[in-house]
């Protein structure tokens, strides 16, 4: 859905029941696999909804589609939001989840294009998506846009400066990039293990155009992207966000990266979600 | 076709083909030593120059190729197989992507830049990834026809392996190259030596000492390093009961591990490996490094000689 006009109050409430739904999908595979990265996927968990509800032209009816709009999800870990949007676009049903991690399933510990349908790029490699990303965007010749999500620690690998400053350089003006910006990594806060210092400085730096938000507030993400639509070249929307959204004591904590929760955890956890 | 390098006639062969088949190609700032300039110049529009950025290079290619469009990207052996290993593997071969690694620049006898280019390991490294097709052309004309199957033929990942100097026509005109068949250039009793690149011609060569000394040796050409022609090597194995493999790469890894693997599971043989041994090339002319590592017809003589 293409908008002319702002978000109304109904698209609004719509966008964050989705929302509430696909952090409840993720914990839901997490919990079943006992094992996946839970911090960075309810990070994302608005990002991913409003680009496959408010923004991407992908349907699971013709999910082959040449002129689809294109994702990747460089941040492979943070799957579970993928794979709960894909559920719940239809792509597969959201039973799957239950299946996640788990020999046999469509559902890989990262994102598997040639496993799981609606799944344009393999990653889970840090540091590969935006590269891959870029390519699609030059192959898009003006059919279509492409989104990516990279983290915040992962803009430590030295390969996604080499995609921004190509991509500056060919003036992919149909590239958007999300930056994850949740500021806690797998060790610990992400500037105490290498400093990612001011990421629009940075974008701007390598001739990128910027936009700062809150990266859980659906108003703020459609007037990124609206502003970013009028610009010419590559644009990084840097979303501020927290890790372990929505989930009081996951927020915030290195220790949720990569932890599924307990049964005790789990209920709690998914009970805070559906009370807010 | 004349003696030309096998990185000249696959720079001329992306550009017939561009006339008729649709495929973007890429460089990281080696067009001109990787020979892509050629196709840069005729089509502008479908050539990316990427800058000395390789690990970004093969994630675009793959991110042309998941649209359905195949990318050829071009460096050296040392800086595609080398440094975009893992791109090679997660980006490109994980999702069985039509990307095409044009891999100049193989081997010791880069020369004079020394061993920081002179990539032995290539093959090893990418013949272990799933999906993945290894060819190395001995000659300009297999070159050339290996180009057009790896993007005609292949719809997953090839690895194209290339060198710098400038190699002697072994196969006629006429010459039909066929994916995964290996070629018996010479038929021989008492030796096979199987080669791969430019160790062919070198081998044919070896093979006219040998039969001064009275030695009948077959040679056969392993263009398609993966699939292997196993059928092939077996046979040989089991009507020579001698094998003696030659390549312009590490003696671990490589054609004669390839060999070794088929030989052991299917024709139990005597096996030698010819190649570079565990360690760093140096610098030199050409010819002057493959002489100090022994990959000489002479050298390879001497090695089949004492096989026997």
């Amino acid at each position: 859905m293409h908008k002319e006009a702002f978000l109304t109050n109904e698209q609004l409430v719509a966008l964050k029941e989705k929302a509430k739904k696909n952090r409840l999908l993720s914990l839901e595979g997490i919990y079943a696999a006992k094992s996946g990265h839970p911090g960075g996927s309810l990070s994302i968990a608005e990002i991913v909804t409003y680009l496959y509800f408010a923004e991407m032209n992908v349907s699971a009816d013709n999910p082959t589609d040449p002129c689809r709009d294109r994702f990747v999800l460089s941040k492979g870990h943070a799957a579970p939001a993928l794979y709960a949007a894909l559920a719940q676009k239809g792509f597969f049903p959201e039973e799957e989840m239950k299946t996640l991690r788990r020999v046999g399933s469509m559902l890989q510990g990262h994102p598997a294009s040639l496993k799981t349908p609606g799944v344009d790029m393999s990653t889970g490699s840090l540091g590969q998506g935006l590269s891959t990303a870029c390519g699609m965007a030059i192959a898009a010749k003006g059919n279509y846009n492409v989104f990516a999500i990279v983290g915040d620690g992962e803009l430590q690998e030295g390969q996604i400066w080499e995609a921004v400053m190509l991509s500056n350089h060919l003036k992919l003006s149909n590239l958007y990039v999300f930056v994850d910006y949740n500021k806690v990594q797998l060790s610990g806060p992400t500037d105490e293990i290498s400093e990612v210092l001011d990421l629009v400085k940075k974008f701007e730096a390598f001739g990128w155009n910027t936009e700062e938000i809150d990266g859980h507030d659906f108003e703020a993400i459609e007037g990124a992207m609206t502003s970013a639509k009028a610009k010419v070249g590559p644009t990084a929307i840097i979303c501020h966000t927290v890790k372990g959204k929505g989930v009081s004591f996951m927020e915030g904590s290195a220790k949720w990266h990569g932890n599924a929760p307990n049964a005790e955890q789990y209920a709690a956890a998914c009970a805070e979600i559906e009370a807010n | 076709m004349a003696d030309i390098a096998t990185r000249e006639a696959y720079g001329r062969a992306l550009v017939e083909l561009g006339k008729k088949h649709d495929f973007y190609v890429l460089s990281a700032d080696l067009a001109d030593s990787v020979k892509v300039e050629y196709f840069r110049k005729e089509f502008p529009e479908r050539y990316l120059e990427c800058g000395i950025a390789e690990a970004n290079m093969l994630g675009v290619a793959a991110g042309i190729a998941s649209t359905g469009t195949p990318a050829v990207a071009s460096s050296y052996a040392m800086f595609t197989a080398g440094r975009g290993y893992e791109q090679i593997r997660n980006s490109i071969a994980y999702s069985n992507l039509h990307v095409v690694i044009g891999a100049s620049h193989a081997g010791v006898s880069v020369g004079e830049d020394g061993a920081s280019h002179q990539c032995c390991e290539d093959i090893a490294l990418m013949r272990v990834i799933p999906n993945m097709t290894v060819i190395s052309p001995c000659d300009a004309i297999e070159a050339a026809q290996a180009t057009e199957a790896a993007l005609l033929k292949v719809t997953g990942p090839v690895y194209l392996r290339l060198s710098r100097p400038n190699t002697p026509a072994v196969n006629p005109e006429g010459y039909q190259f066929e994916l995964g068949k290996g070629v018996v250039l010479a038929d021989g009793k008492d030796v096979t030596i199987v080669a791969t690149g430019l160790m062919v011609a070198k081998a044919l060569k070896a093979r006219e000492i040998l039969k001064e000394k009275g030695i009948d040796a077959a040679v056969i050409n392993i263009h398609t390093i993966k699939p292997i022609d196993s059928a092939l090597i077996a046979e040989y194995a089991k009507k020579t009961g001698n094998i003696v493999t030659v390549e312009e790469h590490s003696v671990i890894g490589g054609l004669g591990s390839a060999v070794a693997e088929v030989v052991c599971e299917q024709a139990p043989c005597k096996l030698t490996r010819v190649g570079i041994p565990d360690t760093f090339g140096l610098s030199g002319s050409s010819d002057a490094v493959l002489d100090y590592f022994g990959l000489t017809p002479e050298g390879i003589a001497a090695k089949v000689e004492a096989s026997l």
